[in-house]
């Protein structure tokens, strides 16, 4: 079953490829949704297969290398298409292949009456294919090749509808802003690759592990370059401003890329890179100190959000928070942890929100839905499953178990403390309270005139109700996988991961005290949930004359803004750059001319006005004009003259370097 | 068997080379342009393929293949080009070209 490991990736690859080559007119409907989805499903199957097997025997050292072919061999540098299944990879296989799939089922019936059908399956064939070759990568290089390849997807995704020029204005800015965590990334590699002399990720970690001593400069840059890379594509604080824009993108698009899979590609960053990471305190601390004001941040930022796949978006952000926070901690399986349960609960939360769209034909805005619960039935349960699992509600959900995890690593780690457990803890309270304000807004409540004028609403058909139950069912139960010592103690994901990731750095705690922070984490959940029934459902007259009022409103612009992070980019980079830019293509040279010597010498020249001295300027005037012709007489349009003037350059540069 | 001395090879490649870069000059039919300008890499590869063997490496070799590819594809590009033309103006003289005069 192991050699079938490069299928995973290349079936994507082939489906993409006849989509994208035969185009809409030459493939009919239903070929392009087999084709499109059919082809991610057989991966997700493909991904199962092995798994079973990785499983019931795994390979030696846990680990299987296949290397497809050489692909770059010059000096000392050779790379190849080197895949490699572990722990690590095969988690992040399955989340990409079979969430992917239940999306592309879903969208299969969500974008059935689109023009740009073919397009859409093509690209979303392409984003699976990168992002497994991201995930299945043994060279950094390769690695980067995958990065690269979701980033062109997720550009090409978030531009679909490119009509609309707000679209387009999106994709660029998604593309650019993680472009710059990018650029950092590839400095980071040139760095690896010239200490160590190798961009194989297994001898570099090894190679770093025994070379490097702890907290020395080199493994700080190195570590601190792989965390801007993973800080641009996981959208954190202070490249996060992407993202809410990404939702520009269809929904499906939303719940795969911008939730589910592509911007955990950080997180998967730096828990592979783990060993460069543990030697670099200062980086780590400054991970979890990144995410745990991400966390915060984007938590307020969704709870006062209008549109729905905006609060969805700075949840994203905010959960990711949550993962960089666990791998500051040095809690590497945490993260992974929280990144299994978090591509269930956002995925179903976003399919959950493309269906409430789609039946009030595009509308985001969570003011305008209300009482939506009779309506909407399945819609209303699957979405409600989904934000209790984000709002980790104890016990019964998936969310719970692994944001749990990560509140109890970051309390009892070295690296962590009580400092950024209690950021942590606000955080679940503010997750609760603004996934449940969108939840009794939209389905509680009395109808809203539109809700009531959409009258028979859009009801999703079985394509889009399968995902939906299964997600759900997921959400729900994919915590069993981690149990902590309280509640059965089962670490079946810990210790399998425990191969690739070495465990969180526990500083013994009792259980007694695990007991503990385990009711504070619930405690915030069930406090925050309660406080939005009191706002949002119980007072909403007096949640709005607190949000009128002259402090609340303002509070409330500055959040539904994403604290100004874009204004003052606007400010500081954008503008000086479009002003340098305007600069340039005028000429600054010109410019600075004109004013410094053509006004001066014509003022001086209106001040003489004497004979010789007209004279004198109207002979340079002269001159000046010959020397004009005599250039324009270089340009004249025959190529010949051209090619003779290169002769002439060219014989007079070796002429030059031979005399 | 007696080497070629480098020199020769050299010395043909010059003369080669001028007398491509004359016909560039020169004429000013599309076609023998294009003729001259193969002339003239082919004289480039002749100095490879002599300093290659000069000494006793394959590389003046492999350049003149690179050389082979590239001047196919220039060909294919030209040779388009002159069907543009062609059609454009029905004639084949360089200095029909001349739009872009200053």
């Amino acid at each position: 079953m192991f050699p079938l490991l490069w299928l995973i990736p290349a079936i994507p690859l082939a489906s993409f490829l006849v989509l994208a080559l035969l185009g809409d007119r030459r493939l009919p409907h239903a070929v392009t949704s087999w084709l499109g989805a059919g082809s991610v499903g057989l991966s997700a199957l493909l991904t199962i297969l092995i798994g079973a097997q990785f499983l019931a025997a795994p390979p030696a050292g846990s680990a299987y290398a296949q290397t497809l072919w050489t692909w770059i061999d010059s000096g000392g540098l050779r790379l190849g298409i080197d895949l490699r299944l572990d722990s690590l990879s095969l988690t992040m296989s399955f989340v990409v292949t079979f969430v992917g799939f239940l999306i592309h089922l879903y969208s299969t019936e969500y974008m059935a009456s689109d023009p740009g059908y073919n397009r859409f399956f093509a690209c979303m064939n392409l984003f699976v294919a990168a992002m497994l070759v991201l995930v299945l990568a043994d060279n950094l290089v390769l690695l980067y090749l995958g990065w690269e390849g979701v980033g062109l997807s997720s550009y090409l995704l978030i531009g679909f509808w490119y009509r609309e020029e707000a679209n387009g204005h999106a994709a660029r800015k998604a593309f650019l802003v993680t472009r710059v965590g990018d650029t950092a990334f590839a400095v980071g590699l040139f760095l690896l690759y010239s200490s160590l002399g190798t961009l194989q990720i297994q001898p570099l970690m090894q190679g770093a592990a025994a070379g490097w001593a702890p907290g020395s400069a080199v493994a700080t840059a190195a570590a601190a370059l792989l965390l801007a890379g993973a800080v641009g594509k996981s959208a954190q604080l202070p490249l996060q401003v992407w993202l809410p824009d990404a939702m520009a993108g269809p929904t499906p698009v939303s719940a795969l890329i911008h939730a589910a899979t592509m911007v955990t590609a950080g997180v998967y960053l730096i828990a592979r890179m783990h060993a460069v990471f543990s030697l670099a305190p200062a980086v780590m601390l400054a991970t979890a100190v990144i995410g745990a004001a991400t966390l915060l941040l984007a938590g307020m930022s969704a709870l006062v959000q209008r549109d729905i796949k905006r609060v969805l978006a700075y949840s994203t952000m905010s959960q990711i928070g949550y993962m960089f926070l666990a791998l500051g901690a040095g809690a590497w399986s945490a993260a992974i942890f929280h990144f299994w349960t978090h591509a269930f609960f956002k995925a179903l939360l976003f399919l959950g929100a493309g269906v409430l769209i789609a039946a009030l034909e595009e509308d985001h805005d969570i003011f305008h839905m209300g009482g939506l619960r009779k309506r909407q039935p399945l819609a209303f349960w699957t979405f409600l499953i989904g934000a209790a699992s984000l709002s980790a509600l104890p016990l019964v959900t998936a969310g719970f178990y692994s944001k749990d995890k990560i509140l109890f690593d970051v309390w009892t780690s070295p690296a962590g403390g009580p400092v950024l457990w209690v950021a942590g803890l606000i955080g679940a309270l503010l997750t609760a309270l603004y996934i449940f304000r969108v939840v009794f807004r939209v389905f509680f409540g009395a109808p809203s005139s539109k809700v009531l004028a959409a009258s028979p609403m859009r009801q999703p058909g079985i394509r889009i109700a399968i995902p939906l139950v299964v997600l759900a069912v997921l959400a729900v139960g994919a915590g069993i996988v981690e149990l902590p010592e309280t509640l059965g103690n089962v670490p079946a994901l810990s210790n399998f991961l425990s191969p690739v990731l070495p465990p969180a750095p526990a500083a013994g705690a009792t259980i007694g005290f695990e007991a503990f922070l385990e009711f504070d984490a619930a405690a915030a959940a069930l406090f925050g949930l309660a406080l939005a029934w009191w706002f949002f459902l119980h007072r909403p007259a007096w949640t709005a004359k607190l949000a009128d009022s002259s402090a609340g409103s303002a509070l409330g612009r500055f959040w539904f803004a994403g604290w100004g992070f874009d204004r003052l980019y606007e400010r500081s980079i954008i503008q000086p750059y479009v002003l340098l830019a305007r600069l340039n293509k005028n000429d600054v040279f010109d410019w600075l001319a004109d004013r410094l010597v053509a006004r001066p010498y014509a003022a001086l020249g209106r001040f003489v006005r004497s004979d010789f001295i007209d004279r004198v300027f109207a002979a340079i005037a002269a001159i000046n004009a010959a020397a004009a012709r005599a250039l324009r007489a270089l340009q004249g349009g025959y190529a010949r003259w051209y090619a003779a003037g290169i002769v002439a350059g060219a014989i007079i540069l070796i002429a030059m370097a031979v005399l | 068997m007696t080497q070629i001395p480098l020199e020769h090879g050299l010395i043909l490649a010059a003369v080669l080379f001028a007398l491509g870069l004359t016909g560039v000059l020169v004429r000013r039919n599309l076609i023998f342009i294009l003729l001259s300008l193969e002339v003239m890499l082919n004289a480039a590869g002749l100095a490879f393929v002599a300093a290659g063997s000069r000494w006793q490496q394959p590389d003046g070799q492999i350049l003149f293949l690179f050389i082979l590819v590239v001047a196919a594809a220039e060909v294919s590009i030209g040779l388009a080009l002159l069907l543009l033309l062609q059609r454009r103006t029905a004639s084949l003289s360089i200095d029909d070209v001349s739009g872009m005069r200053g």
